[in-house]
């Protein structure tokens, strides 16, 4: 997607006086970029024999890589569930605000919506390069309609969906084409789920599983036929059970493909998962953790009710409920903040203090900067 | 030659980074005056290059020796006092057939504890390729480039517990250029613990510069450290010239430094070391007044 043309005349960018992540430690070592990808300076050194044409010191900070938010329904006031006229500059509106918090790309998440609202607004989100208009759009997630009636959360029920006979066909028909489309979120104890999930996989969309009631066993079979991420893990599930993990079991099951690394989205807002939970399920499988937001379109803005989908939601603080009830739906914590609390939860030993986001860079650029950064 | 005595590695290390930083600067080196510097290389160690508890280094593994002093040379770079700008480096040896960017060629070597931390033009600085197509004419291209840069100022090496200079390995003429040369089955055992253990995966040749080679520099320094060195150091300095122990090669060089901390002279007399240290007062005064390029701008 990165559009980065790394002609060897474009100039050598070196971030000094940071640390970066590698391996799994912060470490103290220069950054090296041209034309919107990282370099390796060693070779640049040898081979090339060249130098850097600009130097940038980041003050002993951490250059961390951009943030992906997998899950994310909206905010500053847009819905990305809403069929409007103008989906485009809503979706452009919230790629530039989620720079301040760190995010570089994101897949723009459809909630549980009637097959209208697909037909329309899927098309008008296509794949985007990020850049300083805002993050990159990898790619839709659809999360629903194709989900457990019981589990479904904040879904509105009218429009929830099982697989007929002609399962994929039915698939198509709710959402139209799935060019734009890259995670689809279901249950797989559903019927016909399974050739489902072959058909996405085979096309390249990820397949996760959520909103479910599937035990482990329906869970691993599905990981055989190709699902590979889990929807917010603990939420929207059965819990774990000693006798029956559910599908949270996936993370420590014996029974999957080889080689295969199942992935876990975890809100880490405060409020969705006790961090006892986030750090039960960091200890068991720490290369699968993902941090979504589940961000919601009150995401930056005050308390009060909005839209979501077609369900009213209250937002007081950092908690978001259908409105009238205790149904916890989505989240308006942005992305630096979960990483933030994941961070306390998990007890790093972080090197820098407070992991405010200072600076947002895509492909090299500088896009963002916080005020007191700013000279 | 000169015997420098220092009680422990880090001390040994600063002594030879200052006098290598005293050396360029007085040289006062421009863009029509280049400093010619040989360099050694060692390996990686886990750990290494660590202290202890009482701020000592520890006990020097094999191969790591010039990691301290490069260090040094690193921080005098960083704090403003020495600049490589000018500076030309020619590194002793190279694997042969070691991709370059391996984590234990020598190139990488270089590039990871010495070359990305300084100011050194990377035109400036020249390691012999072991994935040359013709080796031999790699070897004799080094040595025109060390001509056409007017010949090496300072060379700056170590010292193998068989007393080998670079990878001279006993046996080799002291008269010899650059080469390849087989490596001894100590010296593959030696690096085995680098790569995994396997045999078969260590390197059984390289490319060198000759004893001839290092014996042309206007000066030597030989970094010396370590118990495990002082049999060969005793070789190098207390026994005739012999190609069994190539160092002692340089007993017939004008200027040579020899380096070291207190394990390193176990072997010798006790009345050379006195003589020795004896000398350090002296001796002290080429590192001490220490120059900086910060005075120059003033």
């Amino acid at each position: 997607m990165r559009g980065g043309q790394g002609a060897a005349e474009a100039r050598v960018l070196q971030f000094t006086n940071c640390r970066i992540l590698r391996g799994g430690k912060l470490l103290r070592e220069d950054l090296w970029v041209r034309g919107g990808r990282i370099l390796d300076p060693e070779k640049l050194f040898f081979e090339e024999r060249r130098v850097a044409d600009e130097r940038r010191d980041c003050g002993g900070r951490i250059l961390a890589p951009g943030f992906i938010d997998v899950q994310i329904n909206g905010g500053f006031g847009v819905d990305f569930s809403q069929a409007t006229e103008d989906v485009g500059s809503g979706v452009a509106l919230v790629a530039r605000r989620i720079l301040s918090h760190g995010v570089t790309s994101f897949c723009p998440t459809l909630v549980t919506s009637p097959p209208e609202v697909y037909h329309k607004v899927v098309p008008q989100i296509p794949v985007k390069s990020g850049g300083p208009h805002g993050a990159g759009v990898l790619g839709l997630h659809l999360e629903g309609p194709f989900i457990s009636r019981e589990k479904r959360g904040a879904h509105p029920e009218a429009h929830l969906r099982s697989f007929e006979a002609n399962a994929f066909q039915d698939l198509l028909a709710t959402y139209g084409p799935l060019d734009n489309v890259r995670i689809v979120t279901l249950a797989p104890e559903l019927g016909h789920s399974h050739e489902v999930i072959r058909e996405l996989t085979t096309r390249g969309i990820c397949v996760s599983l959520g909103h479910s009631v599937a035990d482990l066993r329906a869970a691993e079979d599905a990981v055989w036929s190709g699902a590979t991420f889990i929807t917010h893990l603990f939420n929207a599930m059965l819990p774990f059970h000693h006798r029956d993990p559910g599908i949270v079991g996936l993370l420590t099951s014996d029974r999957l493909p080889a080689g295969r690394c199942i992935f876990y989205g975890m809100i880490a807002d405060g409020t969705h998962t006790n961090p006892a939970a986030l750090r039960i399920a960091h200890r068991a499988h720490p290369q699968g953790l993902v941090l979504v937001t589940d961000a919601i379109p009150a995401l930056g803005l005050g308390n009060g009710r909005h839209t979501l989908g077609q369900q009213e939601v209250e937002v007081d603080g950092l908690t978001a409920y259908v409105a009238g009830t205790k149904t916890l739906s989505g989240s308006i914590a942005p992305m630096d903040v979960c990483v933030r609390h994941f961070l306390q939860a998990t007890d790093f030993v972080v090197l820098d203090d407070s992991l405010h986001v200072q600076a947002t860079y895509i492909s090299g650029e500088l896009v963002w900067q916080a005020e007191a950064a700013r000279q | 030659m000169k015997l420098i005595i220092l009680d422990h590695y880090s001390q040994a290390s600063e002594w030879a980074a200052k006098y290598i930083r005293n050396r360029i600067i007085q040289f006062n080196p421009g863009p029509e005056k280049y400093f010619t510097l040989g360099l050694p290389t060692g390996a990686f160690l886990d750990g290494e290059g660590a202290v202890d508890r009482s701020g000592e280094s520890r006990q020097q593994g094999p191969g790591s020796t010039p990691l301290g002093c490069y260090k040094k040379l690193i921080e005098y770079y960083k704090n403003g006092d020495l600049s490589f700008k000018y500076v030309k480096t020619f590194n002793m040896d190279e694997y042969v057939g070691l991709p370059r960017d391996h984590p234990e060629s020598y190139h990488s070597f270089m590039w990871n504890n010495f070359f990305k931390h300084i100011d050194i033009h990377p035109e400036n600085t020249h390691i012999l390729d072991g994935n040359a197509v013709d080796l031999q004419a790699e070897c004799d291209a080094f040595e025109e480039k060390i001509k056409a840069a007017g010949g090496i100022e300072l060379f700056v090496g170590g010292i193998g517990p068989d007393g080998h200079i670079a990878f001279n390995e006993p046996g080799s003429s002291l008269v010899s250029r650059t080469r390849v040369k087989t490596l001894a089955m100590d010296t593959i055992l030696a690096n085995a613990r680098f790569f995994d253990g396997e045999l078969t995966k260590v390197p059984t040749m390289a490319l060198t510069v000759g004893v001839g080679t290092v014996m042309d520099a206007r000066e030597v320094m030989i970094l010396i450290t370590g118990a495990h060195k002082a049999f060969a150091l005793y070789k190098a300095i207390e026994e005739g010239v012999n190609h069994m122990w190539t160092v002692s090669a340089f007993q017939q060089h004008p200027r040579t430094v020899f380096v070291c901390d207190e394990d390193a002279t176990l072997e010798l007399k006790v009345k050379t070391v006195k003589y020795f240290k004896g000398l350090m007062l002296v001796h002290n005064k080429l590192v001490d007044p220490l120059y900086s390029i910060k005075e120059k701008e003033t």
